[in-house]
């Protein structure tokens, strides 16, 4: 009879070897499907990831509505709602390649931690084959290089910086939302004509990721028609009272304020501007005004009548009267009661294309999908003649330039569209500078298994 | 020159602020013995009695105005106030635009309900528990009243403008000689300011001049003593719980229409106003209102550009580097005194 007598160095190792095995996620282990998450039965997973709690709860749940509904149209139920008005004809309205489209929600409580987190579990334990949302483009990067990693699709939610299509595009990764560099384009040259080329601007720029990119892509375009950019000053994140860097303001000789802030942050610091009476005053001989480069018009709703006659871009609006966006404010207003906002038909879209792609592939797998996605030319989903650009899985399609309207008719009648920036105007060479230069690839798609 | 004045007018209103939390706080700290994490709670519940209010004032019944359409095509449902229907639309109009001074009537009463109800039914059983567990139980409580808030009103922040006498700004640099447009200072500001120094007065006059003011002091000074000597001491700090969550209900009143209000707001105060209560000494009133001016001037200064270039980052870390540097000197605080808290 043989005794095994433990030591202390082979119970380290193999403790060692043990806990390597049980720390590796189980994303990163290979199984017998062709690609992660290989729907069998005859549904498929689609996987919500958008904030359902924290600050941005409320665009959360405006996407989370456009999901159901896009959800409700692709499994045959509802009116169709763009369906019928997309270019192309594929979904008809039987879930995806005949399977029933089903879906789980996680919360990314706008932190990149959690989101990854949410993402994660969807993926691993409900078996997501795709993963779509989020309304900060921290979180949108973050999810995207894990969903990288994991081999699923991500389906980018709204989400303006640059950097989720230019330095950190990724091949699993698409953005249907525009971004800083479109905002720029777009807002310049309606800028110079509203304002005039001599001005001088100040920027007060969210201190993240989405606040340098816009200020960047602002600054230049507005730059490069003649204004002079006399100073920019980052602000942190959690700031709520914006006095301290509003009042300075007019001390710099600036006869513009230019605020690259989002959400809660716009909301204060535009309404801190307005009540240092910024907008009444006369400098160099000009009306003072002040510049919103990214509007929501759910956020805008929290600053009140201090938006009424501020200029802003948006990726959607409402009142559009095209067939496509007619169509989606019928449907999404009949079911819930009242309009969709930009970031409910950004998420919306998203999920249509996606479906699209797959029945366009016939399969679900990543590595098809992008194939499919990559130079897709489509129309009907609102924003006119789109592509979806094979160098950096961005979509192109004309910008809107709103402003805050001065006689709203109702609570949502906030922006009025001044201006549908043609798609020329605000495309860009894939390589440049602000996407992170030549160095910025996308990589290869991952299948996963 | 015009810059720092600039600054200094900016460090008022936040101090104000911080100077009625923290006022509040150690009111609560110095009778009860109690770390109230819930105060930034009572803040922010506070602005939303203003936002309830002009939702109230506002209540509107549904007229169907055929000539117009809504964003479906159907014909425009148009919401009209019942206040019209009582008042006439532009008596209505004046009241609407006054809702936020008008819910001042509205918070006292409903603040110091809620100040009784937290006390009596929750914070009572923890006061012969330790710090840590009192810290642990309100800011539970802050997070339940938070997620109540969210629940009902959404997570975007509501916009309650101040009365139209009180919108823009005023040019203070032409006031003192100096140019044109170099310190402007907003109405709304300066109202808060005034309003703050009011109620700061009121609650040092109160326990100054009363007996009832009289008899809290002593109770703050030796429980004990007083207790033997046949007072009901327990009732009238319960009473002292209500008027500090009438006081930071009322600075949250009258906040909404620097910030618009949502469901997070107490929680940015809370933190910043337990420094200031460290700063300015536990359990010491004035030190509280003078550490509270004092921090909210500072964090102005420091988020000045020509500041923000020599010592970047500074605008967010200036106010706990006060705080170490105040400890490390002075280890009770600006005004704090012996016997407090260091048993």
């Amino acid at each position: 009879m043989s005794i095994i007598k433990p030591t202390r160095r082979g119970v380290l190792r193999t403790g060692a070897i043990a806990g390597a095995g049980l720390a590796m996620p189980t994303i990163f282990t290979g199984s017998a499907s062709a690609y992660m998450n290989e729907p069998t039965g005859s549904t498929v997973t689609l996987g919500f990831n958008v904030p359902q709690s924290g600050p941005y709860a409320d665009e959360g749940a405006d996407e989370l509505r456009a999901y159901e509904l896009a959800v409700e149209h692709l499994n045959g139920g509802g009116d169709g709602g763009m369906m019928n008005t997309f270019s192309s004809k594929e979904l008809k309205g039987n879930g995806i390649l005949g399977k029933k489209v089903e879906y789980v929600t996680g919360d990314t409580q706008t932190k990149a931690d959690a989101a990854r987190a949410s993402a994660k579990s969807m993926i691993e334990k409900d078996g997501a084959i795709m993963i779509t949302g989020g309304s900060s483009s921290g979180v949108a990067v973050a999810v995207q290089a894990l969903c990288q990693e994991a081999g699923v699709i991500f389906m980018a939610g709204l989400t303006h910086s640059n950097d989720t299509t230019g330095k950190d595009k990724k091949a699993n990764g698409f953005r249907h939302f525009f971004n800083s560099y479109m905002s720029g384009a777009a807002l310049a040259p309606v800028l110079a004509n509203a304002y005039g080329k001599d001005r001088k601007a100040y920027h007060l720029t969210a201190d993240y990721n989405w606040g340098y990119t816009t200020e960047e892509a602002v600054r230049e375009s507005t730059e490069a028609m003649g204004w002079e950019t006399v100073n920019a000053v980052k602000t942190p994140l959690t700031q709520t009272d914006f006095s301290s860097y509003i009042a300075p303001v007019l001390q710099s000789d600036a006869d513009v304020l230019v605020l690259n802030h989002y959400g809660g942050n716009m909301i204060n610091s535009l309404t801190n501007a307005v009540q240092f009476g910024l907008r009444d005053k006369l400098v160099n001989g000009k009306n003072f005004e002040i510049i919103v480069p990214l509007y929501s018009r759910l956020m805008a709703r929290g600053a009140g009548e201090n938006v009424k006659g501020i200029f802003g871009s948006t990726n959607w609006h409402w009142s559009l009267q095209d067939e496509g966006s007619k169509a989606f404010v019928k449907s999404f207003g009949e079911k819930y009661g009242f309009p969709p906002s930009q970031a409910a038909h950004t998420t919306y879209c998203q999920t249509l294309l996606y479906a699209d792609a797959a029945e366009r592939a016939g399969t679900f797998n990543p590595c098809g999908i992008v194939e499919a996605l990559e130079g897709f030319e489509f129309d009907g989903l609102g924003n006119g003649k789109t592509l979806y650009r094979a160098e950096d899985h961005q979509c192109f399609k004309d910008v809107l330039v709103v402003k805050g309207k001065e006689n709203p008719t109702s609570e949502f009648d906030i922006l009025e569209v001044v201006e549908v920036t043609p798609v020329a105007q605000v495309t860009y060479d894939a390589n440049i500078a602000q996407m992170g230069g030549p160095d910025a690839t996308l990589g290869d798609c991952n299948p996963g298994a | 020159m015009e810059a720092i004045v600039l600054q200094i007018l900016n460090g008022l209103d936040k101090g104000s602020a911080y100077a009625l939390i923290a006022l509040g706080l150690t009111l609560i700290f110095g009778t009860l013995g109690v770390v109230n994490f819930a105060h930034g709670a009572l803040f922010m519940i506070g602005a939303f009695c203003a936002v309830t209010l002009s939702k109230i004032l506002t209540l509107s019944h549904v007229v169907i105005d055929a000539t117009k359409k809504d964003f479906l095509g159907n014909p425009l449902k148009v919401e009209v106030p019942y206040i019209y229907d009582f008042l006439g639309e532009s008596a209505g109009n004046v009241v609407i635009d006054w809702a936020v001074p008008l819910s001042i009537l509205f918070a006292i009463p409903v603040m110091i309900l809620i100040g009784f109800i937290m006390e009596r039914g929750l914070i009572k059983h923890f006061y012969k528990r330790p710090h840590a567990d009192q810290i642990l139980v309100t800011f539970g409580l802050a997070i339940v009243m938070q997620e109540v808030i969210k629940y009902f009103y959404g997570a975007n922040p509501i916009p309650t403008p101040a009365p139209d006498v009180f919108k823009g700004s005023f040019d203070f640099g032409a006031m003192l000689g100096f140019e044109a447009n170099s310190i402007i200072y907003p109405y709304w500001r300066l109202v808060y300011f005034s309003f703050a120094a009011v109620i700061i007065g009121g609650v040092f006059a109160f326990l100054q001049f009363t007996t009832f003011g009289m008899v809290v002091r002593a109770g703050m000074a030796d429980r004990e003593t007083v207790g033997l000597l046949g007072i009901n001491i327990d009732k009238r700090f319960t009473i002292m719980f209500g008027l500090a969550a009438a006081v930071a209900g009322l600075a949250g009143v009258m906040y909404t229409p620097i910030n618009s209000p949502n469901y997070h707001m107490g929680m940015d105060f809370l933190v910043l106003s337990f420094v200031v209560v460290v700063v300015g000494g536990m359990g010491s009133l004035s030190g509280a209102v003078l550490a509270g001016f004092l921090l909210g001037i500072l964090e102005s200064f420091a988020s000045m550009t020509v500041v923000l270039e020599t010592l970047p980052g500074i605008n967010q870390i200036i106010i706990y580097l006060v705080a170490i540097i105040v400890l490390l000197t002075r280890p009770r605080g600006l005004m704090g005194k012996a016997g407090v808290m260091e048993e």
